[in-house]
């Protein structure tokens, strides 16, 4: 119901827009349209002359090809308004946001002034309380947080801002729900991300992007062609003996000039934002959205995108004289107090498969040994015993002060544990071990084939991944990937997407950290996780509001949807002139000439009505392909041969059809209601 | 005619056997390799590096390759230019022919043999010394082609080489061209066309007495050597008025298909050049392809219409074909129709029959060709590049549709590109439309015309098709020797010519910089033959429906009243 309402609002908005962009400095942008516009105002001088003249059955013709002129313009306004329209609602929301804020700015001496958000500059340091709304973009230098973002995000649940690592980067206008951080503010006012964000979804500051450019260009060449055609049939009518009114020759330029792509096209540029935001991705320019559709190599990372973040438990291998549930239970104990996922799935391992329920720590008089770099293992000391879990290499080392032996079977296992892309994590109660556990990466359901679908596209996926060859080469057979890069350091990335650049490709990736910047500032398309770091942000071309790696796919099918929307309709839209001719040649010249009635193919009533079907169905084919433009064209993940045979036959073939019957349907209802 | 199909079958046969092995030696030539008859080539082109003291390994950028380009043809049109203007002064004029008479003919004749229009005002046997005819308009014949294939060939390197900013050197390209392709095979040519009765002397002209009693003179010359360039450089220009239905210039059925081959194979074999330079074959066989498509489809409207022929003859009583007035009897229907096809497919425009007196439709075809910008295979490397300039407007349109930023080759067609293709095809264009508007609406334009209605609308528009095109084929009618159509045909010819090489070459300059991005699933193929119907179709939607509603106005109409019963 709401959404209804608000789309009313939004098609009541637009309407009324469509009448505000007449204003000819709006006009003039769009050069195709631009022809239009100066045609309806000589046909209405013309429609006026004829009047004061008395010839008032020339008048009406003239006036009713002036009214559809005027609704051609009209519609191609209303397109660009509808999806201005869209992309206002949304910066509405975010405008409550960013209304003006208290801040409180730390001092020199320490303490704290309140002052208004405005006077933040780059640089100051603010204290930001549970309660308060973060004033600007910022880093985090002291403290931690959990702060609701949903302003920004539409993400509900809170997340946890703290200064030092990759989460350290908080974003003006959302709200500090506990605790308190101390923020460095990196930007000034009127350029937060939340102001561009505005910006961008209003399309306010929307730049043509380059393909759009060399399209439009392209539209402005046929139109001056047919412009060219048009103007020198004057002369050679007169030749003929016979005189064109002037109303047909601009009747017949309007319909020849490409107007349905040319007034489409900015909508769906805008469309194609859209359609990205409303996935919850943000472009920081339509250029990436374009290239996005261009990318032949996709970089990966691994956890997140191809496989389920976490490492899951999923066997126990024992050790010679060792029962698996010893060592399961073994494995659970040391694994309750552990929080972290693996841990938990160890546990949870144990239930499933052994039956062994979680035991009260308390009552054992347990102490937890957590994990640290140093020891590089965890585990649990209980009265009786030790237990730990680590690496094998770890508890190689941890046995073996103890006194203990490492089992030859144990460590093949671990080998062979590795080599099918596992983690080995071995588990030792005092110095005897007793077995491992069998820590598996779980590739996310389904990606393999979106992988396949990928590679259909032409486009190469790589996994990237911190593992080691062996790890990471199973995983990535299990994938599906292309290729893979193990053991990846930023330096690595960055020399991977240089090397394909040089080879002509374009490269796409996603990366949060701050040691990810130079590679997503230097890849085609990069897209930073809005839980990122403000360095990793600032060097990509998109922001994920999700922080959904696997989304970089969806921005890829967006790209490219976008650019076989403009290529359908342009085909669309020349493809429909040939009808065209054929409804106003004969109708222009079958008094001179007779036999040129023999091209009247559709058979219209009269050069009248044939004049004016032509010019309605060029005018309604605008607004019946809004719909269209907003959404673009249906994408499948087919190979380029199969698309483009898909979209000729709808699109091209399509487009020479549909107006002939078109033409023919408006010409029956005009004689019909009796207007021709 | 099942005749006539079969000769065109074996036209095409002949000519794609033997278009095959010259683009690949073609590739060879041009990629500055070594190709047979090296040491006799070697040491001549020397001579002429020397004398011009060029180093023809030096690579130029695009500016340069132009600049030289543009100041080779300048002197190339000054020279034909003043030796018109000069040759009763000079030797080799048996006839003792008067120097050219007006100014505007000459600069006419000097803009149309520089371009490879060959467009003649004037009647070769009246007007030009042999010396003239041979220093000037065969050296042009020679010249001209060669610059033509320069281009196209500067374009396959913009396209074919990466991340560079050169295009090759102008005056090896040039010198090689004329060396070891076009010198050859003339030589052959010449031979071949001799042994088939075509004339060469240095005689003046002969007086004789005919069977009735009359007093005849016939004109004599050099005419087999000309002849040879005239075709195969796809010049057209006749050494005598009615060029090749001349007894002298063509006399055989054999003659004919020997003519028709040569204006064809170098176009034809360019695409296999392209091929071979692309290393794709396929990249050329689709462009061919899209070519020959257009000319089946030509060809097949063309004779279709003349077969057809005249209601109104036949209504007479007449037997046979209707349609053979402007037409020799030895070449008859068949060969009549392919002649016109080939000759305004290839911007040749020898011709061997009249095209004024073909049928509306039929004479549509050579028109349309010639509006089309030549690119139904074309005249040396002008059909290429031109062509080339409609395939980058199909890989934009329908590259888009395939959901990646256009390119062809694996380079991307960008702002730039569009708007230089745009500026090739469009200059032309409005160039056609305009000069026939202007010249239908003024006394000087009209003048000209010989027949009043439909017909005259055809003439005015056929010449300057043919201007701009660089066809330089008449539709007869036009009386086309006035200030007003020396100087207008002779603007529109150099517009024609150098408003797409200019555009065409800062193409190459700027793909030549380009990074080639390697082919996948996902990108546009262009060797296909789905990619040859679109080309064709973009083509006749975008080339065509610019000049329906006049071609509906001149030759469309003439064809419907004619069908009625009323000519013109």
């Amino acid at each position: 119901m709401k959404r209804d309402r608000q789309q009313q609002e939004i098609l009541g908005e637009a309407v009324r827009n469509a009448f505000l962009k007449l204003d000819p400095r709006i006009q003039w942008k769009n050069p195709v349209m631009f022809i239009v516009f100066l045609g309806a105002i000589l046909v209405a001088v013309l429609a006026v002359r004829a009047f004061m003249a008395g010839n008032t059955q020339e008048g009406w013709f003239d006036l009713h090809i002036d009214l559809w002129l005027w609704f051609t313009v009209l519609f191609a306004n209303f397109a660009e308004a509808v999806a201005e329209g869209r992309g206002k609602a949304q910066a509405e929301s975010l405008r409550k946001a960013r209304k003006s804020l208290q801040a409180k700015k730390i001092k020199a001496d320490g303490s704290f002034e309140i002052v208004g958000s405005e006077a933040i500059r780059k640089g100051d340091i603010v204290l930001v309380e549970a309660g308060d709304t973060i004033p600007n973009d910022g880093e985090v230098i002291e403290g931690m947080a959990s702060v609701d973002e949903s302003a920004v995000t539409g993400e509900s649940a809170p997340v946890i801002r703290e200064s030092g690592g990759d989460k350290s980067s908080v974003t003006g206008g959302t709200k500090v729900l506990s605790d308190w951080i101390k923020v460095r503010v990196t930007t000034n006012p009127g350029e937060t991300f939340l102001d561009r964000m505005i910006g961008l979804v209003e399309g306010a500051k929307r730049q043509k992007t380059p393909n759009e450019i060399a399209l439009t260009l392209l539209l402005v060449g046929l139109t001056i062609i047919f412009l060219f055609a048009v103007v020198t049939l004057e002369p050679f009518a007169i030749y003929s003996g016979t005189v064109i009114s002037v109303t047909a020759l601009v009747a017949l330029l309007v319909c020849l000039i490409p107007t349905t792509i040319g007034g489409l096209l900015s909508a769906i540029g805008i469309a194609g934002m859209d359609r990205l935001l409303g996935r919850n991705v943000l472009a920081m320019s339509g250029r990436a959205v374009e290239a996005a559709g261009d990318v032949n190599v996709l970089l990966l990372d691994k956890t997140g995108t191809i496989t389920l973040g976490n490492r899951m438990a999923t066997e126990f291998i024992p050790a010679a004289g060792i029962t698996a549930g010893e060592l399961a239970d073994a494995a659970q104990l040391a694994s309750l107090a552990d929080e972290t996922p693996e841990g938990r799935s160890i546990v949870v391992l144990a239930k499933e498969k052994y039956g062994l329920r979680e035991r009260d720590l308390t009552h054992l008089q347990a102490e937890f040994i957590p994990f640290t770099a140093q020891t590089r293992m965890s585990g649990i000391d209980i009265v009786d015993a030790r237990i730990r879990k680590g690496s094998m290499e770890a508890m190689q080392n941890y046995v073996s002060e103890l006194g203990g032996a490492f089992p030859a079977e144990v460590r093949s296992a671990c080998e062979n544990i590795a080599h099918q892309g596992g983690t080995p994590l071995v588990v030792a109660k005092d110095k005897q071990v007793l077995g491992v556990i069998y820590l598996k990466d779980i590739v996310k359901g389904g990606i393999k084939e979106r992988f396949s679908e990928l590679r259909k596209m032409g486009i190469k996926t790589i996994m990237i991944t911190g593992d080691n060859q062996l790890t990471a080469a199973a995983i990535a057979a299990e994938a599906g990937v292309d290729d893979f890069l193990a053991e990846a350091t930023p330096e690595a990335k960055l020399k991977m997407i240089r090397s394909y650049q040089q080879q002509g490709m374009l490269v796409a990736m996603t990366g949060d950290g701050t040691n990810d910047a130079p590679a997503l500032a230097q890849a085609d398309v990069g897209v930073a996780m809005n839980s990122g770091t403000q360095a990793a942000k600032e060097a990509g071309n998109m922001v994920d509001l999700d922080s959904n790696p696997t989304k970089l796919i969806e921005v890829v099918e967006i790209g490219k949807q976008l650019l076989m929307t403009r290529g359908s309709l342009t085909t669309f839209s020349i493809a429909n002139d040939i009808a065209k001719y054929f409804a106003i040649i004969p109708a222009l010249f079958a008094a001179t000439y007779a036999p040129l009635e023999v091209l009247n193919i559709m058979q219209l009533h009269s050069p009248q009505s044939a004049i004016l079907s032509a010019v309605i169905f060029n005018a309604l084919i605008i607004i019946a392909l809004i719909p269209l433009a907003m959404k673009g064209v249906a994408y499948k993940p087919l190979g380029a041969s199969k698309i483009l045979q898909r979209n000729l036959l709808i699109y091209g073939v399509g487009g020479i059809i549909v107006p002939f019957i078109g033409i023919k349907i408006i010409d029956v209802l005009l004689v019909a209601l009796g207007l021709a | 005619m099942t005749k006539d199909i079969m000769l065109f079958v074996l036209f095409l046969a002949v000519l794609l056997l033997c278009a095959w092995p010259l683009g690949k030696y073609m590739a060879r030539v041009f990629n500055y390799e070594k190709t047979c008859g090296e040491r006799f080539f070697a040491p001549l082109e020397n001579i002429f590096y020397k004398m011009a003291k060029v180093d023809p390994r030096t690579e130029m950028p695009w500016k340069e390759y132009c600049l030289n380009l543009i100041i080779f043809n300048a002197l190339g049109m000054l020279s034909l230019f003043v030796l018109q203007l000069t040759q009763a002064f000079l030797p080799l004029n048996p006839q003792q022919l008067p120097n050219v008479e007006t100014w505007h003919l000459a600069f006419n004749t000097a803009a149309s043999f520089m371009t490879n229009t060959n467009w003649q005002a004037y009647s070769g046997e009246t007007t030009l010394s042999y010396l003239t005819q041979m220093l000037g308009l065969t050296v042009q014949n020679f010249l001209s082609a060669a610059t033509g294939a320069a281009v196209a060939i500067a374009l396959i390197r913009g396209l074919v080489r990466k991340n560079t900013g050169e295009l090759g050197n102008f005056w090896a390209d040039i010198i090689r061209c004329t060396t070891r392709i076009l010198l050859p095979i003339c030589v052959v040519a010449t031979l071949l066309l001799v042994s088939q009765g075509v004339i060469q002397n240095l005689n003046p002209y002969v007086d004789v007495q005919t069977v009735e009693g009359a007093q005849q003179t016939i004109a004599m010359g050099p005419v087999a050597s000309q002849e040879a360039i005239k075709e195969l450089g796809t010049n057209g220009g006749g050494f005598f008025n009615a060029n090749s239905s001349h007894p002298f210039e063509n006399p055989t059925p054999w003659s004919n298909f020997l003519e028709m081959f040569l204006i064809l194979v170098i176009p034809t074999g360019l695409l296999f050049t392209f091929g071979e330079m692309c290393k794709d074959k396929k990249q050329g066989y689709a462009v061919l392809a899209s070519m020959l498509l257009l000319f089946v489809l030509m060809l097949g409207v063309c004779y279709a219409s003349e077969k057809y022929g005249n209601p109104i003859v036949a209504a007479q009583g007449i037997s046979g074909d209707t349609a053979m007035e402007g037409k020799e009897v030895r070449f008859g229907i068949g060969s009549s129709s392919l002649f016109a096809t080939v000759t305004t497919a290839a911007s040749c425009g020898a011709v061997n029959s009249m095209h004024d007196s073909y049928t509306g439709t039929g004479g549509l075809v050579p028109m349309l060709q010639m509006m089309l910008g030549e690119v139904v295979l074309g005249g040396v490397g002008a059909g290429f590049y031109g062509m080339m300039l409609y395939v980058f407007i199909t890989v934009f349109i329908v590259g888009l549709m395939v959901g990646r930023t256009p390119e062809y080759l694996g380079k991307k067609i960008e702002a730039k590109e569009v708007v230089l293709t745009i500026a090739g095809l469009l200059i032309p264009a409005a160039t056609i439309l305009t000069m026939s508007a202007v010249s239908c609406l003024t006394e000087a334009g009209q003048a000209g015309i010989s027949n009043p209605g439909p017909h005259g609308l055809s003439e005015i528009l056929y010449g300057f098709a043919s201007g701009v095109g660089n066809n330089g084929s008449a539709f007869a009618g036009l009386g086309a020797n006035s200030l007003w159509y020396n100087v207008l045909i002779g603007l529109a010819m150099l517009i024609g010519r150098f408003a797409v090489i200019v555009p065409v070459l800062a193409i190459a300059g700027n793909m030549v910089t380009k990074k080639i991005a390697p082919a996948n699933a996902g990108t546009f193929n262009t060797g296909s033959s789905l990619f040859a119907v679109l080309l064709a179709g973009v083509v006749l939607i975008v080339g065509a429906l610019t000049f329906l509603p006049a071609l509906a106005l001149g030759p469309i109409v003439d064809q419907l009243f004619m069908l009625q019963g009323k000519v013109f």
